[in-house]
């Protein structure tokens, strides 16, 4: 009776402890989610006259775009922050300063509110210009000021129609303001020109440019785009390299971003302790027309400019960016005080380029540079070019098998004539 | 009054049980996770997408994009990255293309292949690309000014190099897998990294690292062929010496 008692109130017990413990995940997920930073999403659609052409599967672009955008606007994650930006929706006239000027936000960049933008996007008709240009200096500023990933998606049938103003320049000038601002485009039935800017605008910003021709392409490619912006990654952190190792910013672990114009060289420092290892890694993008050879190097030098060692990386062709590393182990300290090498050592990292450009493409801003640093715990040095110098292999065994039976050979003899010297005595 | 105990009993260990088995299985949706293939690529080393070995990792893409993928290599293994693009559901092409995969080690260093077409050309009427490179083995350690492959993340970059310029912007699918022959004690240096070259701004550590973790570097082969020759070097002696020792002392000697 009590036996049973006992046990009932064990059972009751457990059962309670693990109602608590599986209530408890969940709070840890809310938590999760809420400190990630959210990532914004700027769907920029071409509104100009040409939309109206029925060539996309037997009906019009713009019908094909709407219907795209109510699919996406379906399945966009809950997390990702939408916004939705027109060019050219509002001025059918034919001044080109007006018609240049004509960008307008539809829905802005927030949490979204499917209904509302779906409405939004159902009272476009195919109206003006092509100001993709302006467009793109505005859509810039829509962003909210959040850490998270931030994306524009341009949806464009014709070229720009608004030069001087060079909408590849544009999206170049806007990624160079650090805000970590990616372009997509695609283009709608797109002719060589247009197909031409819009690679050239996906190119200076890290983004992909994709041809479409289908209706169910749009849609699931810009769904495509939309989820790529909530995966999780992590962003660099800007800093400015200086043109010598002694005005050179100190770097922690971690992942940084800079501009290096072509033929510039670019300085950072690292702090090493002894027993420390070093690992850097450099990635120079091209993201404009270069010419087909190019190389970067990546050096790390003491401060008096001795070389300690070097990554360095040579290539041709199409190519979006040159990448190399190099890992420094910094011997551990010898315990000596007047030893001068057991002291925290300051790396100075130069960063160099060999990519050239003809004289028509712009050098500023610089190409983009990626640099990783990380410092993680020396290695165990090899005393030995194999692991603890063993040995591997048939003919080591022959070896052994000969040298042994030798030497078994040998001390019978010997043994056999002392024992023949101990007879004769 | 006997019934209603053994009714009250039965229920409370049966929502116990269950409880108990919820929790792990709440658990195990994250690991599950994990360990499905990636069907999207990366466009860049931060973005590059995370798969294991054996898994054939997918993407649709565009004509010119640039995929990247990473996987984990450990030390004796011998990878082997394979990549096929399948060019049919593009519309006719305007010329010839030519497709390259390149691979990288964790430090962004290019490794090189040492067998398999890394870049091929192919006419505008072929539906699909298959390329290969087989890298150097790996190992646990190198010098610094070395580039040997060292244990750690291996970043896979598949691109068209050369295409007609109609061409860009088509759609493309494509898959890759990365399978290792372990090579073993013949490729097995002395030295380790208290490491291995995962970049430290890698999003999940565990994602990382392969399906049982990384090796400790303790165990090789060459203990064994190293005892095997100890004791058949051991055998051969007494065998030698039992052929010239003779009769020994002879008998009845004092």
């Amino acid at each position: 009776m009590i036996i049973r008692q006992r046990l009932a109130a064990g059972l009751c017990t457990l059962l309670a402890a693990l109602t608590a413990g599986g209530l408890t995940p969940t709070a840890a997920y809310a938590d999760e989610t809420d400190s990630k930073p959210a990532p914004q999403v700027e769907l920029l659609l071409d509104v100009s006259g040409s939309m109206r052409a029925r060539d996309i599967d037997g009906g019009s672009r713009m019908a094909a775009a709407k219907q795209a955008f109510n699919e996406v606007l379906d399945a966009t994650p809950e997390e990702v922050e939408l916004g939705i930006r027109t060019l050219g929706a509002n001025y059918p006239g034919d001044d080109r300063k007006t018609g240049c000027k004509d960008t307008q936000q539809l829905y802005p960049v927030g949490p979204l509110d499917r209904t509302e933008a779906k409405t939004a996007v159902a009272t476009l008709q195919p109206t003006g210009w092509t100001p993709i240009g302006p467009a793109l200096l505005k859509a810039a500023g829509d962003f909210g000021s959040g850490d998270g990933a931030k994306r524009i998606v341009l949806i464009s049938d014709g070229e720009d129609t608004c030069q001087p103003l060079d909408p590849c320049e544009v999206a170049r000038e806007i990624a160079a303001k650090g805000i970590g601002l990616t372009i997509d485009t695609l283009g709608l039935v797109a002719d060589a020109k247009t197909r031409a800017q819009l690679s050239c605008i996906a190119d200076a910003t890290g983004g992909t440019y994709t041809a479409v021709r289908h209706k169910n392409q749009l849609s699931k490619k810009v769904g495509q785009l939309v989820e790529r912006a909530a995966d999780p990654v992590v962003n660099p952190v800007a800093v400015d390299g200086a043109a010598q190792c002694a005005d050179a910013p100190v770097l922690k672990a971690g992942l940084y971003s800079d501009r290096e114009k072509f033929g510039e060289h670019r300085f950072y420092r690292v702090d090493v302790d002894p027993g420390q290892e070093l690992r850097a890694s450099v990635s120079v993008a091209a993201d404009r027309a270069v010419d087909r050879d190019y190389g970067v190097l990546l050096r790390a030098v003491t401060t008096h400019g001795r070389e300690i060692v070097r990554g360095q990386e040579a290539g041709d062709g199409r190519t979006d960016a040159i990448s190399t590393g190099l890992r420094y182990p910094k011997p551990e300290a010898t315990g000596d005080p007047d030893d001068v090498a057991s002291n925290a050592e300051t790396v100075c990292l130069q960063v160099s380029n060999s990519y050239s450009a003809p004289a028509s493409v712009k050098t500023s801003p610089g190409l983009p540079v990626e640099l990783t640093v990380d410092l993680v715990d020396g290695p165990d040095q090899a005393s030995d070019v194999a692991a603890f110098g063993l040995g591997n292999g048939w003919w080591l065994l022959l070896a052994l098998v000969v040298v042994g039976f030798l030497a078994g050979v040998i001390w019978g003899w010997l043994s056999r004539w002392r024992v023949a010297v101990w007879r004769t005595n | 009054m006997r019934r209603t105990r053994l009714l009250t009993g039965a229920l409370l260990g049966a929502a116990t049980a269950l409880l108990a088995l919820a929790g792990p299985v709440a658990a195990d949706d994250d690991t599950a996770d994990a360990d499905k293939a990636p069907t999207q690529a990366g466009t860049s080393f931060r973005t590059a997408a995370p798969m294991q070995q054996d898994q054939k990792a997918t993407a649709s893409a565009s004509t010119g994009d640039y995929l990247y993928w990473s996987y984990p290599a450990d030390a004796g293994q011998r990878p082997t990255v394979r990549a096929t693009v399948d060019l049919s559901s593009a519309q006719a092409r305007h010329g010839a293309q030519t497709w390259r995969i390149d691979v990288y080690d964790g430090l962004r260093r290019r490794q090189s292949c040492m067998y398999g077409m890394q870049a091929r050309t192919v006419p505008a009427e072929t539906k699909s690309v298959a390329l290969a490179c087989t890298l150097r083995p790996v190992r646990a350690w190198s010098e610094a000014w070395a580039n040997d492959p060292l244990p750690g993340t291996y970043y896979v970059r598949l691109t068209v190099t050369s295409l007609a310029d109609a061409d860009l912007g088509q759609p493309v699918s494509a898959s890759v897998e990365a399978q290792s022959k372990d090579i073993g004690s013949s490729v097995a240096v002395d030295g380790t990294l208290s490491a291995p070259l995962v970049p430290g701004t890698t999003a999940s550590a565990e994602k990382a690292a392969p399906a049982d973790g990384w090796a400790s570097g303790w165990w090789t082969g060459r203990w064994v062929w190293t005892a095997a020759g100890a004791v058949l070097a051991a055998l051969a002696g007494i065998g030698g010496y039992a052929l010239t020792r003779g009769s020994g002392r002879p008998v009845g000697a004092p």
